[in-house]
């Protein structure tokens, strides 16, 4: 049977091309020649790539920017990690020049505690009025619990049980 | 108690929705510099080709007056915007303005001055990964930074300088600075 206009063969050759897009990696904003010879230290690289934004882009970091700048950045971070300098280090280098934006990730500190928090607080504080609003409700609507079952009842009900 | 209850949703929307009205009439292209108040990058940078031995763009070189620093490139296209109100500041004498030349090839980057006109007294060379340009915290050009006598930079301005921008907010800081 042909429905929709696809005849059998299209549909494996779609699904095969389906299978593809889902096994393909994304593709890497990090060229071969920028990367480390040392695999550990590239592996740190790239962990710190991802934590540091693109100043251009701005919502993406440097190893997913392929902004000239960010380029720039992995370059420098990868310069300074083949010196020594540990990923505090690194970051700091960053940091010390475009800020705590820098970091997508911003640091835990006195200024940014609302940040941090602020979710927390809010979500505490919706569950406090749900639980306090269902909390009471019983109390003001509770009905009287109904009288128990008369013997008469209480004979018919075990009749229509039995049945 | 029971009052606060129906209150509160209304503060904190209010709240809320007063943090989010002030964020959209943000610019976020505008990063505040952490480099305000502290002295400019370590640099030595090469001159470009054709302007002479002692035009490169050093620490040293930019002490004693004050002066704009402005990041260009022959690639960057707001500074074509911006280069015409560079070349009134020059021809007013206002203040000495030097340039960075970033991520650029030196002989575009001559080549460019050429055309557009030369309103810098230094041009330091600052080829990829752009070293310099990330000491000064750079995002994109055009960028200029105000420096005083001392070789610290005072005030940063991001994107093309306009002649208004120039009178009325660059000019004063940097006669300011100049008292000092």
């Amino acid at each position: 049977m042909r429905s929709l206009g696809f005849a059998r063969d299209d549909t494996w050759v779609a699904a095969a091309l389906v299978a593809l897009l889902l096994l393909s990696a994304p593709a890497l904003a990090v060229n071969p020649d920028e990367m480390l010879k040392d695999p550990a230290q590239e592996h740190r690289a790239r962990e710190l790539g991802k934590d540091l934004r693109c100043l251009v882009c701005q919502n993406q970091s440097i190893d997913d920017s392929d902004a000239d700048l960010a380029k720039d950045l992995r370059v420098i971070v990868r310069e300074r990690i083949a010196k020594g300098d540990s990923d505090e280090q690194v970051k700091k280098f960053v940091v010390d020049r475009y800020g705590d934006y820098v970091l997508l990730k911003p640091p835990f500190r006195a200024g940014t505690l609302a940040l941090w928090l602020g979710p927390l607080a809010l979500f505490v504080g919706a569950l406090w009025a749900v639980l306090a609003f269902y909390r009471r409700r019983p109390a003001e609507q509770a009905a009287p619990p109904p009288p128990p079952l008369s013997a008469e009842e209480r004979r018919k009900l075990d009749a229509l049980l039995k049945e | 108690m029971r009052r606060l209850l129906y209150v509160l949703p209304v503060v904190v929307f209010t709240v809320l929705a007063l943090f989010f009205l002030k964020g959209l009439t943000l610019n976020p292209r505008e990063i505040p510099s952490v480099l305000i108040n502290r002295p400019v990058p370590e640099m030595n940078l090469a001159p470009l080709p054709g302007r002479g031995e002692n035009s490169g763009l050093t620490t040293e070189s930019l002490k004693g007056r004050v002066s704009l620093v402005n990041i260009y490139g022959s690639w960057c296209i707001s500074c074509v915007q911006e280069h015409p109100v560079l070349m009134e500041i020059k021809r007013r004498g206002d203040v000495p303005i030097h340039a960075v030349d970033w991520r650029d090839d030196p002989v575009l980057g001559a080549a460019w001055l050429k055309k557009n006109g030369d309103p810098y007294e230094r041009v330091g060379v600052d080829p990829p990964p752009g070293r310099t340009a990330v000491d000064f915290g750079v995002t994109g050009a055009p960028e200029s930074f105000i420096v005083d006598k001392a070789g610290i930079i005072r005030y940063k301005h991001v994107g093309p300088i306009s002649m208004e921008i120039w009178t009325r907010t660059l000019l004063p800081i940097i006669r300011q600075l100049e008292k000092q």
